[in-house]
């Protein structure tokens, strides 16, 4: 099975590179962008073939490492 | 006293570490990641400055992971004593042991100059060779200095009296000018600036040189 993690930081959390970002589209000339938040996907490959142990497992992971829950948020897709 | 030094791949001031444990008056050991016990005997574990597994993922989320890592931990839970450093303080927080994260600086640049630093509380072997209130000069070098925690655990970092130093003229958006933090139990301090860069008369200060002799000091006669 394939899973696509979502990490994102928190709202609330400062992303100074999404504030770069947002900045450097304001010169080229992209007006009213308002927020821009940074994250990042992580593509994982699974042995397991079971849905719910997969996304229980990639839980775990993000719980362990992938994610630090201190100030990131993160969302797990199984296909 | 018995100073272990960690070695990540990527550890770029564990010398420096070593030296000034040394000229301390500690005996030192050099131990690598993937070793998974401490040598017997130590008092002190120190987590160096660097880019540990290239800041991967998450600058110290790797090395947090990473075998020695967990004898750290051990060795902090039964009361020892662990001071990290720059990238040091950042596998801290990632491992738990102590609490908020350091994020990218607020201007985004590295940052590699001597600050200006005032030492919160003389009340840990850490610091207790300072005066509370003392502003010392010693250097940052860091590109996610940016401390963050919210803002019941700020609360209790101040109620508890466990902010060991904030920065004088706070260069990377930290919040609450936070440079270093103790532990509960005073015995953990993790920390962005480097006073092992500062230890020795050929560095131009040596103001950093009383943290490392206060600590080997109070752990040598305990």
């Amino acid at each position: 099975m394939k899973a696509r993690v979502h990490v994102m930081l928190k709202n609330g959390v400062l992303d100074p590179q999404g504030e770069a970002v947002r900045h450097a589209l304001g010169s080229l000339g992209f007006d009213g962008v308002e927020g821009v938040r940074q994250g990042k996907v992580i593509e994982l490959d699974l042995a397991e073939t079971d849905k719910a142990k997969a996304e229980a497992t990639v839980t775990e992971m993000c719980e362990k490492l992938l994610a630090n829950t201190v100030i990131e948020s993160y969302s797990v897709e199984i296909s | 006293m018995h100073a272990a030094v960690i070695v990540f791949p990527g550890s770029n001031c564990d010398r420096d570490m070593k030296v000034a444990f040394e000229n301390a008056g500690a005996k030192v050991s050099m131990v690598w990641h993937k070793d998974t016990e401490m040598p017997a005997g130590v008092d002190v574990i120190g987590i160096p400055g660097g880019f540990s597994f290239g800041d991967y993922l998450r600058c110290g989320a790797i090395a947090a992971n990473s075998p020695i890592c967990r004898s750290v931990v051990t060795h902090a839970e039964k009361g020892g004593y662990v001071l990290g450093i720059c990238n040091g303080f950042q596998v801290l927080t990632e491992t738990g042991l102590l609490p908020g994260v350091l994020l990218r600086n607020a201007r985004l640049k590295y940052i590699c100059k001597a600050i200006d630093l005032k030492v919160e509380t003389a009340d840990s072997a850490y610091t207790s060779g300072y005066a509370q209130g003392e502003v010392i000069t010693i250097p940052i070098a860091h590109h996610d200095g940016n401390y963050f925690a919210d803002d019941a655990t700020l609360a209790q970092l101040k109620a508890e009296d466990r902010v060991a130093f904030r920065y004088v003229d706070n260069p990377n958006g930290a919040r609450d000018d936070i440079a270093g933090i103790l532990s509960a139990n005073r015995r953990v301090l993790g920390m962005m600036p480097h006073p092992e860069r500062m230890a020795d008369p050929v560095h131009g200060n040596t103001e950093g040189r009383k943290l490392f002799e206060s600590l080997v000091g109070q752990l040598a006669t305990a």
